[in-house]
């Protein structure tokens, strides 16, 4: 089968589009979450702690804690994950603080993501990149 | 597989009225992710506790939605105010429809 001049850069740009379109879905799949969450609000940086391990020896149980000052609700996800949800904490009336601890499962090394939902409607953000070396001996 | 599964808190026994007290929480479950392939390279289907709930004298002091991406054996550690005496509830929401549940009392003085 033969490619003229123009059947092959036809090709060779859908092949590109192929490629390069695998990125953004990935994101965008966090965007699409966030803005599930938010209703599409604006989301300021910081005003959310996250902490996590800068390394994880093993994926399959991170240690996280999410810990968001006058939050009613705290979102977490692994933007490197198949899917990227991970949980949503929702505080009560009798939450003692707006913070929790929790173990989580990482494909692979990513940005864990945390979004806090503020009483007064607003909305933060903060993230954080856990190296994961599963099987690996600390690396 | 909901076979096993047992649910282990940890609270205190007694508190102060008003004290925010820290509560840790455990329950044995497999957390099938469903992104896992069996020996034949059958994906085997999500099988995963969706939700925990704590409650005090049945008002909420932690509600948590969950995905296949929270570790086997979930485990949850929180703070929770106690006004009164009374109970905590504790409960989850298997995706297969079992819901497993725990009571802790606290008493105060």
């Amino acid at each position: 089968m033969d490619f003229t001049r123009r059947e092959t850069l036809v090709i060779g740009g859908a092949t590109a589009v192929a490629v390069t379109l695998p990125m953004p879905a990935m994101a965008s799949a966090v965007d699409e979450k966030i803005n599930e969450f938010t209703g599409g609000a604006d989301v300021a940086e910081g005003g959310v702690e996250l902490d996590a391990p800068e390394i994880a020896e093993n994926g399959n149980t991170v240690p996280i804690e999410v810990s968001a000052e006058g939050a009613s609700a705290i979102m977490v996800l692994a933007a490197g994950n198949p899917t990227p949800g991970v949980a949503t904490f929702n505080f009560g009336p009798l939450a003692g603080a707006q913070r929790a601890k929790t173990r989580i499962r990482l494909a692979g090394t990513q940005d864990v993501v945390a979004v806090a939902k503020m009483a007064d409607g607003s909305f933060a953000k903060t993230q954080k990149t856990v190296k994961v070396t599963i099987g690996g001996c600390g690396g | 597989m909901a076979e096993g599964v047992r649910p282990r808190v940890k609270a205190p026994k007694s508190a102060e009225a008003g004290e925010v007290v820290v509560i840790k929480t455990l329950i044995s479950h497999k957390m099938e992710s469903g992104q896992r392939k069996d020996s034949d390279g059958n994906v085997i289907p999500q099988s995963i506790i969706h939700r925990f709930v704590c409650a005090f004298n049945g008002e909420t002091v932690l509600d948590v939605e969950m995905h296949p991406a929270i570790s086997t054996n979930p485990y949850f550690e929180f703070e929770a105010t106690v006004p009164e005496a009374g109970d905590f509830e504790f409960t989850w929401y298997d995706d297969d429809g079992s819901v497993y549940e725990d009571k802790k009392s606290v008493s105060v003085g």
